[in-house]
């Protein structure tokens, strides 16, 4: 147990945080910053999960009862941006800015004012997205995968879209390009990479994901904007173009996107799994080796999103090759998680549970990933529901109950009391129960034949619709337990500043809550302290 | 502590049930390469079921018997090279044994060698068009008036009182069975895709480009699809059907069709 | 106080890199990644699109091989041009020049500008399918109501590899003012 008790002095600060709106218009304070990516995340949960309750609303039974088809394509469209962009990704940030120096016991970001900046410009880019829902001709229709030419018949809201893709862009990079100057430069002394946590570990290796493929994506959003505005023909076949040339450079950023959205899952995973099976976790340099494959092959991928586009045999081949690689390190990992909690000890509060869950869930989900990868089974699995059921099980009870499990973990430090242990449990079940009966029966529609982004469906597939509806209402209601738990976060018990029984990291040797700053003298990092 | 169950899981391995509205698993198809890509969705899927009741059995054991509350005490071990290079190697073998078959149904897939129909297939927002390229026949196919009736918000017509509902068009595709019919897919405005599953075909229609593709029906009987690539608002009103008949009843529709 | 400046420094110096490193995808993605692509399917022939500017070639006849050569057309989005081969398919030994034909006609009162956008399939055997000379190879005017023939020479390389023996081109005329944007009309 590390005997420095760093940052309970306010060494500086005699005043304390600012008052009212200026302590979060002006924050450059890591742990402000992390909570408002939160409850910004939080908020577009919501506003996507909305959408996703209208687009099951409406595929509830057959027949079109709701809505009109074009207004369907923009409520998909839209529920994707904002899931991906709006609540997925800045839920990590928001746990990478609250956590990250804490573990590796710096007192802030590097670049807190880059810090700020990152945060504020999400508002104001899912604002503008948002807004385009009442511009006539109606919000973007043609998937969050914006492929030309359909991409270039949305009508008004094109700049839109384009631009607020550039504002979420430009605040992942700079959220990243701080997270890397954080980790290889702050951590406390003679805490050596290899001592890192796992969470640190794996945004260490995202966020040089994201510095490598957002720009990317800024890239090709940029050419279909001087395709439909200044003359350019990159992807219009009259000029000399070629729209399958969108899709390579689209899904070169899109590959190692969807890992950016799940390694931090992993590291988040990695850290509570030890901590309730009491027992370190099994096979610490596995890990980071694995999750370093993980982001690699992550480039050599991207084209198994487009086997049936006309693609010659070699890279038909090539890609699916490469594709069930990456079984491999993610496999590594499952097996690794196993083992942690073989012949542990464990006990299943709520962020257990909700990474025990991850594990099993997120493991179907790589499954059907693998099946998507055999390139004539593919065939008949692409852009129908069995992708739809493939990526929400990855992301789902993947990356989102990853974000919760997080949540839960690392509450009682935020605030300093323990949340409802009862209501949390019961959040867990029936949102397991609901996301399974959300997308499990989507296999099964695939299978049988349902292509994606139809409003309306033959009627073959009804069962399966109705219940997936039923479903998704009920995974919808079921998180607002989770809001009453954080609006009720500060009634429950005071915790200590270990919160869980022996856990291993930094941020356990603060006291609870947090206090404002941390850290402020470095803390002394032994080799008593856990680390491997 | 049990995990939720995966109930549904045996019923994956029905394919094709006679009663399509609970329909869980691909069909087998009427081509011989749609039953090989049925085979490989099976055999990737039993593999899929073989490692999961390995991995989650060993987790499920240890949920229940490594617990806390049921007095176990952790032990210490945190690595074991032994066990990293088995669980790393063991998988690589697993995807190489299937990589095989897969290989060699992609090579049968691509051989659109000596045909005899050829179909030009063009997507449009939103409907087909089809061109036999020998007989001199071309024609649009739309979706049926039955569907477009039952289809609007807020519409009379039931979608259950209409046949084939969103899958029935006014001038299906008809071609002969056990006829090598080779398919040109191409685009006149946004990229759709031309999918029937029963011939295990799907290709993506993308403008100035032509893709092809290829089947040969061994049974006759009516299959149907629909586009596969978001192409705007009808995108899910754009169905494909194929009537497989017997080579005189094609030839009498070729005659009726000049 | 001056750990505290070193680590200001070394805090500029790898954000100034790490910023670096993103402008460079930046450029990667927008002035690399296009070209690369036009040069891989350029070599490989996989984007189906055959030469952009006219052949220079040598004959030397293969007359123990026989290719057919069928030739598609297709008009983009409705574009007002009657367009069509003069002949639906040509069997060709590799090796020898051969003319084929085109005729289009704007079907307008105005006049009016077009570019053919040529494609092959299969993928395998679009690189070794020269034009010599082709309408393809430039916009085409076209006055009010006129109709035109446009001529197409090319050769198939002899190196085309055995498993192949039909190639089918086709042609896409499209009109060369933009997409219509909000084509989603009632």
């Amino acid at each position: 147990m590390t005997t420095a008790v760093a940052g309970a002095h306010e060494v500086h600060d005699d005043h304390g945080p600012e008052k009212g709106y200026r302590r979060w218009l002006f924050a450059t304070n890591h742990k402000d910053i992390g909570t408002m990516y939160l409850v910004f995340s939080l908020s577009m949960f919501f506003i996507g999960g909305t959408m996703a309750l209208v687009i099951r609303s409406e595929l509830a039974i057959p027949g079109l009862q709701f809505v009109h088809p074009e207004f369907f394509n923009s409520m998909t469209t839209l529920h994707a941006l904002i899931m991906v962009f709006g609540a997925v990704m800045p839920a990590f940030v928001g746990l990478a800015n609250w956590m990250i120096p804490l573990q590796i016991g710096a007192p802030d970001m590097a670049l807190p004012r880059m810090n700020n900046w990152s945060f504020w410009i999400l508002p104001v880019a899912f604002s503008m997205l948002l807004s385009t829902l009442f511009l006539p001709g109606g919000a973007p229709a043609s998937g969050w995968t914006m492929y030309p030419p359909l991409v270039l018949q949305t009508g008004d809201a094109f700049p839109f879209l384009i631009f607020s893709i550039h504002l979420m862009g430009l605040s992942s990079i700079m959220g990243a390009i701080n997270i890397i100057v954080t980790i290889i430069n702050m951590r406390a002394p003679h805490m050596t990479l290899i001592k890192m946590p796992m969470f640190v570990w794996t945004w260490l290796i995202t966020a040089y994901l994201l510095i490598a493929v957002m720009p990317v994506l800024a890239g090709a959003v940029t050419m279909l904007l001087t395709d439909q505005f200044f003359g350019t023909s990159f992807f219009l076949a009259a000029g000399g173009g070629d729209p399958v040339m969108f899709q390579h450079i689209f899904w070169f950023f899109g590959h190692p996107e969807v890992y950016i959205m799940i390694l931090p899952a992993f590291g988040i995973v990695s850290e509570i799994i030890p901590t309730f099976s009491r027992k370190p976790l099994f096979g610490h340099d596995s890990m980071v080796y694995a999750a370093a494959s993980i982001a690699f092959l992550s480039f050599i991928v991207w084209a198994h999103h487009m086997f049936t586009v006309g693609m010659p045999l070699s890279g038909q081949m090539f890609f699916m090759f490469a594709t069930m690689l990456i079984a491999i390190p993610t496999g590594v990992k499952i097996f690794n998680w196993i083992a942690t909690m073989w012949r542990g000890a464990m006990t299943f509060e709520t962020p257990m549970l909700f990474s025990l869950a991850f594990v099993f869930l997120f493991t179907i989900g790589g499954f059907s990933g693998l099946m998507l990868a055999i390139v004539p089974a593919d065939i008949q699995y692409h852009d129908t529901y069995f992708v739809v059921a493939h990526f929400h099980y990855v992301l789902v009870p993947g990356s989102v109950f990853a974000i919760m499990a997080a949540a839960y973990y690392w509450l009682p430090k935020w605030t300093g009391h323990m949340y409802n242990e009862r209501l949390a449990k019961l959040h867990f079940w029936l949102s397991t129960i609901f996301v399974n009966l959300t997308f499990f029966p989507m296999h099964f529609l695939g299978l049988a034949g349902m292509p994606r982004r139809i409003p309306d469906y033959a009627t073959q597939f009804a069962d399966f619709n109705t219940m997936a509806s039923i479903g998704a209402a009920g995974f919808g209601l079921s998180q607002l337990i989770f809001v009453y738990i954080l609006l009720t976060r500060k009634k429950g018990p005071r915790t200590t500043a270990e919160v869980w029984e022996n856990p291993q990291g930094l941020e356990w040797t603060v006291p609870s809550p947090a206090p404002h700053h941390t850290f402020e003298v470095p803390p002394h990092v032994g080799s008593k302290d856990g680390f491997e | 502590m049990i995990r939720k169950s995966l109930l549904c899981l045996p019923g994956l391995f029905w394919a094709g049930q006679a009663d399509a509205d609970w329909a869980m698993n691909m069909p087998r198809g009427v081509t011989e390469l749609s039953a090989e890509t049925y085979g490989l969705h099976m055999m990737v899927l039993w593999v899929c079921v073989a490692i999961g009741i390995l991995v989650f059995g060993v987790m499920i054991f240890s949920l229940i018997k490594h617990r806390k509350s049921a007095g176990a005490v952790a032990a210490t071990f945190s690595h074991s090279t032994t066990a990293e290079i088995i669980w790393t190697v063991v998988p690589i073998i697993i995807l190489l044994v299937m990589v095989i078959p897969a290989a060699e149904t992609m090579i049968k897939m691509e051989d659109a060698r000596d045909p005899d129909i050829s179909i030009v297939i063009t997507g449009y927002q939103w409907k087909w068009h089809y061109k036999y390229q020998d007989e001199g026949i071309d024609f649009y196919s739309s979706l049926a008036r039955t569907s477009l009736e039952a289809r609007s918000k807020g519409a009379d017509v039931d979608p259950y009182d209409v046949d084939n509902y969103l899958l029935e068009v006014d001038n299906p595709l008809v071609v002969p069975k056990g006829a090598k019919v080779r398919l040109l897919i191409t685009s006149s405005d946004v990229i759709h895709a031309w999918w029937v599953i029963d011939l295990a075909i799907k290709k993506d229609a993308v403008p100035g480009i032509v893709n092809e593709t290829w089947f040969r029906a061994d049974q006759t009987g009516t299959f149907r699809g629909q586009c596969a690539e978001l192409c705007g608002k009808d995108h899910g009103y754009m169905p494909i059907v194929v009537e497989v008949v017997e080579e005189d009843a094609y030839q009498t529709w070729v005659a009726s069709h000049h | 106080m001056s750990d505290e400046r070193e680590e200001m420094i070394s805090n500029k110096a790898l954000t100034v890199r790490l910023l670096a490193m993103a402008l460079g995808s930046f450029a990667f993605g927008l002035l690399v990644l296009p070209p690369m692509y036009e040069v891989f399917c350029e070599i490989t022939g996989f984007g189906g699109r055959t030469n952009a500017t006219a052949a220079q070639v040598i004959e030397a006849p293969d007359e123990s091989r026989e290719i057919r050569i069928e030739f598609l057309t297709n008009v983009n989005e409705y574009a007002p041009w009657e367009f069509v081969a003069d002949v639906d398919s040509m069997v060709v030994n590799p090796g020898r020049m051969y003319f084929a034909t085109f005729t289009a006609r704007n079907l307008t009162a105005d006049n009016k500008i077009a570019q053919a956008v040529p494609s092959v399939t299969p993928l395998t055997a679009s690189k070794y399918f020269k034009k010599i000379e082709c309408f393809c190879f430039t916009r085409q005017e076209f006055a009010a109501n006129e109709e035109r023939a446009m001529p197409l020479q090319f050769i198939v390389d002899p190196d085309l590899p055995d498993f192949v023996d039909t190639i089918t081109l086709q042609y896409t005329f499209f009109d060369t003012v933009r997409v219509s944007k909000n084509a989603q009309t009632k």
